[in-house]
């Protein structure tokens, strides 16, 4: 399992804990943890609209932070589910950024079964750290 | 008990009259009996062991903290390097005992910031925050001291909404179910849930710096209610040009929306037996046997938090380059209040107060329409009139005496209630010999409580608790509770529930949060607030 939720963290809210063997495996976790935060059976949602962002940050956790508020906003913002279909993360030069392509499809309230809404990611532990197989990142959501 | 697993197949064994070649397979029996008797035996313990280590972690900090009085704790200033002022936690003995122990590391956290004055307060319901515990009350000098997100939260000026009518339950108990079908039908709750308030861009810009007197321009409150809004339903000084696109993106469709999680509109009854203060209740409206009022509990929606986001990325980029202020915890990021960081913060978080204080009296706008519709009857025949609105999750400039000298700070209540005492400022004329009303929510099963400051409280920065607080993770509360079953059981205990989550609502059953009444007498016993009545629920919308 790339990724489990952790109970003894964050009392009244959701913590998690990614895995993947590369950076983009370990975002794409990442993501895919929160998104089942919001939705029961993710891999049910269809993949008609898109959205693509670029983002860089100073630092590889604040990039992952940036990338999971995303989901979030989308979410508010334009009623959409979104899941990771393209991801590319560039960290060779101290300027970590990314390029994704997201797709999925506006919130439906016939077809999806939600689960809690994440209101925010927050920096609480936040952290992203190199293992002997790849990645682990661990993320605390407001709900 | 566990004594028996061992002993009395160890006698049998030992004593039967087995032969010497079966003595092997006994003494094999024997070891393997044995050890899963001691493995039995440990188990029972490890639950024991467990709590022995937690009560030892709150025992050890137990150690350092100085008993002012038997509901207030002082941790001093030499607990932890930095500290500037004291930390001091309003609780009663076995709330102080329950708490967790990242209220002591965050108070005390709190206690280390700039400009700090008088000590970093924690209410009685205080548990782990971001930042701030939730609970947590500070204070800082304009001047030198500093503003942050993490003192507010994310969810800023979630807060809550008391309303009266003139039914009793024996009137509405055959129509509670088409009620909160009705409510659920007309007010959107749960996740990614449009509003039922049109706004365009530029419309929300206006209301998020308007507040609450938007709503009268607009058709969707009263000036009473304004009256009987905390700070009349806006803070001043919002300024909508500090606020990122995304924000207004997240914000402009969410207006009249409840959110989920916690966040509820509920039907409650103010039963005559659980009235304890007759004359304060009868000042606030409640006057009738078992009165039907209503509660709503919910915030700025994504609004709020994308604010709070960007002003921790803000904040986290200049708070040690520019400003030198050592940073020990990311959720803790500030800056000086006088800066223009933090004077840009503070109007746009005035923004997303103003915008939950909309989103709350649009809500008791569709309240209005639904009974009117439903009873055939004008609000104002159903007597549907706002008791108090209130923030829990705010910052502001207050006047408050501290060291012996009244002076303005700026004063962070994060899950605190502002609790202002009899012949206060900033409290209705009409409540000013009863106190400012305070509604701390319970969980859905056991209900609230309606409370009213008190002169004591002065203590406290005049503040109390917001709520009941969680005893367990969401994901422990759903291996407790099937949400359809825990629906089902409330329906027959006389609760009717409509939530768009079965999931979220397993989350909110009522053993994960604390005691309600616990809370609520030790603000009482602590002085700082007073309890007027209890809130029995019978209908909930959750989303």
């Amino acid at each position: 399992m790339p990724y489990s939720y952790i109970d003894d963290i964050a009392i009244a809210d959701i913590a998690f804990r990614a895995e993947g063997t590369s950076l983009e495996e370990v975002f794409r976790s990442s993501w895919d943890a929160t998104l089942n935060v919001l939705v029961e059976k993710p891999e049910k949602i269809s993949l008609n609209k898109t959205k693509t962002i670029a983002l860089g940050a100073a630092r590889i956790d604040m990039l992952l932070f940036s990338f999971l508020n995303e989901l979030v906003y989308f979410k508010d913002a334009e009623q959409l589910l979104l899941r990771v279909d393209h991801l590319n993360i560039h960290d060779s030069d101290g300027n970590p950024s990314l390029n994704a392509v997201l797709k999925g499809e506006k919130l439906d309230r016939r077809k999806h079964v939600f689960g809690t809404d994440v209101k925010a990611v927050t920096l609480h532990m936040l952290s992203i750290k190199k293992t002997a197989e790849g990645w682990e990142a661990t993320v605390v959501l407001d709900v | 008990m566990c004594a028996c697993f061992i002993f009395i197949p160890a006698y049998e064994i030992l004593h039967s009259p087995y032969n010497i070649r079966s003595k092997f397979l006994k003494d094999s029996f024997f070891t393997i009996l044995l050890s899963v008797n001691l493995l039995l035996l440990e188990a029972a313990f490890f639950p024991i062991m467990l709590l022995r280590r937690g009560t030892y972690k709150t025992m050890e900090i137990s150690r350092k903290l100085n008993r002012i009085s038997p509901t207030v704790w002082e941790i001093p200033v030499d607990y932890k390097k930095g500290m500037r002022v004291p930390a001091r936690i309003f609780a009663t003995e076995k709330l102080l005992q329950s708490m967790d122990e990242g209220v002591f590391d965050q108070i005390t956290n709190v206690a280390r910031m700039p400009g700090i004055v008088g000590p970093a307060l924690c209410m009685p319901d205080g548990h782990w925050g971001y930042g701030f515990p939730i609970g947590g009350v500070a204070a800082f000098d304009p001047e030198n001291g500093v503003i942050s997100p993490g003192g507010i939260g994310f969810d800023v000026n979630c807060g809550m909404r008391l309303i009266r009518t003139n039914l009793t339950y024996a009137q509405i108990k055959p129509h509670i179910k088409n009620l909160v079908d009705r409510l659920f039908a007309r007010v959107p709750a749960g996740v990614g849930n449009t509003g039922f308030v049109r706004a365009s861009r530029d419309d929300f810009r206006e209301l998020i710096e308007q507040g609450a007197p938007w709503c009268v321009k607009n058709g969707y409150a009263t000036a009473e209610d304004l009256e009987l809004t905390e700070e009349n339903g806006y803070f001043k000084g919002a300024d909508s040009a500090k606020i990122s696109e995304k924000a207004v993106e997240r914000g402009y469709k969410q207006v009249g929306t409840l959110g989920s999680g916690n966040h509820y509109l509920e039907i409650q009854i103010a039963k005559q037996e659980n009235i304890f203060d007759t004359e304060i209740a009868r000042t606030y409206g409640i006057t009738i046997p078992d009165q039907v009022v209503l509660m709503v509990h919910c915030g700025s929606r994504g609004f709020g938090h994308q604010v709070a986001t960007d002003y921790l990325g803000t904040f986290l980029s200049v708070m040690e380059k520019k400003y030198h202020i050592p940073l020990t915890d990311r959720e803790l990021a500030c800056a000086p209040f006088r800066s223009k960081e933090g004077q840009d913060y503070f109007a746009a978080m005035k923004c997303a107060v103003n915008m939950s204080f909309v989103n709350r009296q649009v809500i008791l706008h569709r309240i209005r329409e639904v009974f009117s519709d439903y009873f055939k009857k004008s609000p104002e025949d159903l007597g549907i009139h706002q008791i108090y609105d209130i923030a829990h999750n705010t910052a502001k400039l207050e006047m408050h005496e501290i060291d012996g000298k009244i002076r303005e700070v700026l004063i962070h209540r994060k899950g605190a209630t502002r609790a202002f005492a009899p012949g206060m400022e900033g409290i209705p004329v009409q409540y000013s010999q009863a106190g400012q009303p305070v509604i701390i929510g319970g969980s859905m099963e056991t209900g609230s409580s309606l409370c009213a400051g008190v002169e004591t409280g002065k203590q406290a920065l005049f503040t109390t608790a917001h709520g009941s607080g969680r005893t367990m993770s969401r994901r422990q509360a759903k291996k407790i509770y099937n949400g359809k079953t825990l629906a089902r059981d409330m329906l027959e205990r006389g609760i009717y529930v409509r939530t768009s989550s079965f999931s979220g609502l397993a989350e909110e059953g009522g053993k994960a949060y604390k005691n309600i009444d616990d809370v609520v007498e030790a603000t009482e016993r602590a002085g700082i607030s007073k309890r007027v009545a209890r809130l029995i629920p019978v209908g909930n919308i959750k989303g």
